[in-house]
């Protein structure tokens, strides 16, 4: 159903703000086993980044091209910005390939959400970010026990020297940190900001459009609102490419923490 | 009047995380203002805290939609 019908509903006779059933779109079989257009969206996504990461850096030239000095921006924030001023230098290269691939599919499936043929930022379903968010969690955790071993990961969560009796309280509440705020704060994160702004555009130009079709006065409020949903879509824009910045920035900063050298 | 009080609970939980998130930036911009070359080590602590604070308001927007039934 499209958001420009979904603001006509009732036939005038009132305004259906827009809601979560919305992000519902069904293409192929329904209900619980429908194959949804996310779906579809992040498959086109993958497609998308892996040919235009090939194509740019398949002939490469000590002069870019234009494609190629795209690809070489976005890779330096990565390994540069993110990774190696978070991890450090010592060990921070073999997370660079999972942190670019992150950022990577979250800006495109995140773009999705205001590029026409598209039109719906993947992550706002909720399976999708908490899948990346699970990556994320198993990475950080085995890194940290590969490095520090089972029991010495468990005890390094604790800051040394606290006095005895702080140290059940600590390290209950640093347990409850890693296994559970962590991975839900940075899935509901992607998915929240996704979500919420995807709404809140779609509220802006079916308003709109419903305040375009009234008598009196209202088609000029109507206008108005249309000219904040670009507004509203140039700050998603930012959103969007905020949201890929920030998950890459925490993913780094987790594993970060997991292979520190306890102090 | 009709309307879903959830969303009562929504502008409540973002009360925090608004202040919470202005706070940051002004440090930020304080921060840069008066030493503009930390600008590349305070950009990413700045948005880790802005990430962090709007967690808060994040879960209010989830849970408005989920308590809506």
């Amino acid at each position: 159903m499209s958001i420009i019908a979904l603001g006509m509903e009732g036939g005038g006779e009132g305004f259906t703000a827009p809601d979560a059933s919305i992000f519902w779109e069904p293409v192929i079989g329904h209900e619980a086993t429908a194959i949804t257009r996310p779906v579809f969206l992040m498959v086109i996504s993958a497609i998308l980044v892996g040919w235009f990461l090939l194509a740019t850096t398949k002939r490469r030239a000590l002069v870019p091209s234009k494609g190629q000095m795209m690809t070489e921006g976005v890779y330096g924030l990565v390994r540069n910005s993110i990774a190696k001023d978070i991890i450090g230098s010592h060990d921070f290269l073999r997370f660079v390939p999972l942190l670019f691939t992150m950022f990577l599919l979250i800006l495109v499936n995140n773009f999705f959400g205001v590029i026409p043929p598209f039109n719906y930022p993947t992550m706002s379903r909720i399976g999708f970010p908490v899948a990346l968010a699970l990556i994320i969690w198993v990475v950080f955790h085995i890194v940290g026990m590969k490095k520090h071993g089972f029991v010495g990961y468990w005890k390094s969560l604790v800051p040394s020297g606290l006095p005895k009796g702080m140290i059940p309280a600590i390290f209950f509440l640093e347990l409850i940190t890693d296994l559970f705020t962590r991975p839900v704060t940075l899935g509901l994160r992607l998915f929240g900001n996704m979500f919420a702004g995807h709404i809140l555009m779609a509220l802006f130009i079916s308003g709109g459009w419903y305040m375009l079709q009234a008598g009196g006065i209202l088609p000029v409020a109507g206008a108005v609102t249309w000219l904040f949903a670009v507004v509203m879509t140039l700050f998603e824009m930012l959103v969007e490419f905020l949201q890929a910045y920030v998950f890459t920035l925490l993913s780094a900063l987790y594993i970060a923490g997991a292979v520190a050298d306890s102090h | 009047m009709t309307g879903n009080i959830a969303i009562l609970g929504y502008g409540l939980s973002a009360i925090g995380p608004g202040i919470g998130v202005g706070l940051i930036f002004a440090a930020y911009i304080n921060g840069v203002a008066r030493q503009p070359e930390a600008r590349g080590m305070l950009q990413p602590i700045a948005f880790l805290g802005m990430a962090i604070t709007e967690a808060l308001a994040i879960f209010g927007i989830a849970l408005a939609f989920v308590f809506k039934a």
